[in-house]
């Protein structure tokens, strides 16, 4: 399925923000992973397309980056970090907990495509030790039972959680104000008139 | 002694996000006033204030701006890839005060001469990046972005670029190859600084979050007052990411070199959990050499960590109670750096390999006699000598990173390491 009309639009958006074109490379993934949940080929080829590259160098650059899946995942990624902080806090013993849990083992998803389980590095919430990102939305001192009730909400819809897509409810609304012919107007003059005061 | 926070001033607000709290603290009277200034007098003000960069390798920020190229285009772009395990200041400041790093980074691309700024917010920070993208509507609605900034000629955009799930986006370079759309590879160096060759091959600032938050208050309260603050090389107040067995973590803005370990992790993070002994604790991120309990009384100063062979780095504290495994946790460090090595440079792909294996063989008691001195050799391998500040022979500083945690560890916790390996088990287990 390609873009829809209104992430096309975004996307043109994103793409005007930067001076270069494939700056704009990771927020269009991360734009695709919200309409489709991964990034998916056909979407990958449009981004290829709307960048100038080709879709080789958009997989090579996408793969790279731990939180794009070029695979389908469930409708919800399950992260749970297990780093130094969070490991001295019982980590290891929740993640245990969850394959059992959820029957899957670490970096598989369910039958049903509602969980993808992950262990995760330190997601810099070390004060709220062991934590947990669903769809990257943070619980906090995550306990068994509370995981139990975090699962038991999540099947039944009744927490605010965006699938998938970090940006979905964030992107970029405005263009920019100056272009770059612009800025470089006014800095050479902003420059000039430095050095006019540094000759003084 | 405690002084008045800097940086974290408006977290008591439930509202410290928005663009109202803001102004009703003081918001954007920074900017306003360094507008009227020279660009060359906001840099002087930074400068006095001799602001160290909050990032980890804590190099001063004023020098940082004097090395800039002399190009017409020059771009500033703010570090917040948080992602040193352990350290959690940048995730709070841009989620609760977007807007400080927001004026922070106006002024600063003011001063430099910028023609774009960018904010390249750790992809997982899903609420941050809403955050900061509200705040950055706002700061062009109010006027503070865009086109003749409050009146005064100068125009600027901001973009706030998401990563997406990389530590080494937080090495400067690497994050200047992510936000050109591509994989987080560090450059080789020289140039040592983007700010001769940064962003699209034009002259670069870097700043980490915590700096720029600084900058409104030094042009609001004179770079001299912040330097009268703390001492030596390190001025003004500085947050710290308490975390592991401490019964209150937390961050803590305190003064620098004014606080000790101990005033950190006794008064502020109301002591070890359980009232326990403290067995060790790591002083500035993962990539830190150990110090045990015998240095709590170190004052929180660059210089004086330094000295005894560490680092305050991001400024992340983990204290590790006397009832944990001690190569456990070493084990969990060098699994972080296997999975986080870019894969460039072979000292670092393959050793982060070799030495993950042979600690989890130590860890679960599969450990052989001669693996301590198969893991000494690689560690070696990895950067030469085992000296402190380590020997480099790879492209960034992620390689020479591993080797400090686990040797500390075996200079320390050498009988742990033995008992692991004669008795095939971990005793904590």
């Amino acid at each position: 399925m390609p873009f829809s009309e209104e992430n096309k639009e975004k996307a043109k958006l994103l793409i005007s923000l930067y001076p270069q074109k494939r700056s704009a490379l990771i927020p269009l993934c991360h734009l695709a992973q919200g309409q489709a949940g991964y990034l998916a080929r056909d979407l990958i080829e449009e981004i290829a397309q709307m960048l100038d590259l080709t879709p080789m160098e958009v997989i090579g650059t996408a793969s790279f980056y731990d939180m794009f899946h070029l695979e389908p995942v469930g409708k919800y990624l399950i992260n749970i970090c297990t780093n130094v902080a969070c490991m001295l806090n019982g980590a290891y013993e929740l993640l245990e907990y969850a394959t059992k849990k959820l029957g899957i083992e670490v970096s598989q998803t369910t039958d049903d495509n509602l969980f993808t389980l992950e262990e995760t590095e330190c997601l810099a919430a070390c004060d709220n030790a062991p934590c947990v990102q669903v769809n990257h939305r943070f619980f906090f001192k995550v306990t068994p039972k509370d995981f139990d009730e975090l699962i038991s909400q999540l099947r039944q819809d009744k927490l605010d959680i965006p699938p998938h897509g970090v940006l979905i409810r964030n992107l970029r609304t405005l263009p920019k104000a100056t272009s770059e012919t612009e800025v470089l107007q006014e800095r050479i003059a902003m420059d000039e008139a430095r050095a006019r005061r540094e000759n003084k | 002694m405690s002084v008045d926070p800097i940086v974290t001033a408006r977290f008591l607000y439930e509202d410290s996000y928005t663009l109202d709290r803001y102004l009703k603290t003081g918001g954007y009277q920074a900017l306003r006033k360094a507008l009227n200034m020279n660009p060359e007098d906001v840099f002087k003000e930074v400068d006095k204030a001799s602001l160290l960069g909050r990032g980890g390798a804590g190099f001063p920020a004023g020098r940082k701006w004097s090395m800039l190229a002399k190009n017409p285009v020059r771009y500033l772009v703010v570090n917040g890839d948080e992602s040193e395990p352990a350290t959690f200041k940048d995730r709070n400041l841009i989620e609760k005060d977007p807007h400080q790093i927001i004026e922070g980074s106006i002024i600063a691309a003011y001063a430099i001469g910028a023609a774009q700024a960018f904010i390249y917010c750790r992809g997982e920070f899903a609420l941050g990046l809403e955050r900061l993208e509200a705040a950055v509507k706002e700061a062009y609605e109010y006027g503070a972005l865009g086109r003749d900034i409050f009146n005064s000629g100068f125009s600027l955009d901001l973009v706030i670029h998401p990563g997406a799930g990389a530590y080494i986006c937080g090495e400067e370079t690497a994050l200047l190859e992510s936000l050109e759309g591509k994989r987080g590879f560090p450059r080789i160096k020289p140039p040592y600084f983007p700010a001769a060759i940064g962003l699209y091959k034009k002259p670069t600032v870097v700043n980490n979050v915590e700096t720029v938050s600084n900058i409104p208050w030094i042009i609001l309260n004179g770079g001299q007052r912040f330097a009268s603050l703390g001492g030596g090389s390190s001025t003004g107040t500085r947050i710290f990411a308490l975390s592991g067995h401490v019964k209150k973590p937390g961050y803590y803005e305190v003064e620098m070199v004014k606080t000790t370990f101990r005033d950190l992790i006794e008064n502020y993070g109301g002591g070890v959990r359980d009232d326990n002994q403290v067995k060790f604790f790591i002083p500035g991120g993962v990539s830190s050499p150990w110090f045990g309990p015998d240095l709590l009384d170190l004052p929180l100063s660059q210089e004086e960590v330094a000295k005894n062979n560490s680092m305050l780095g991001s400024g992340s504290v983990i204290v590790v109670d006397v009832n944990s495994c001690a190569v456990r946790v070493a084990w969990r460090i060098t699994k972080f750096f296997y999975r986080e090595s870019c894969g460039q440079c072979t000292p670092c792909r393959e050793g982060s390999g070799w030495v993950e294996k042979i600690m989890r063989r130590i860890e679960t008691g599969n450990g052989r006699e001669q693996d301590l001195d198969l893991l000494l050799d690689s560690l070696d391998n990895i950067s030469p000598g085992l000296r402190w500040p380590p020997a480099q022979t790879t492209i960034c500083v992620l390689g020479p990173s591993i080797p400090p945690s686990v040797h500390s560890a075996i200079e320390i916790f050498r009988d742990e390491f033995l008992i692991h390996i004669k008795e095939g088990r971990c005793p904590y287990d």
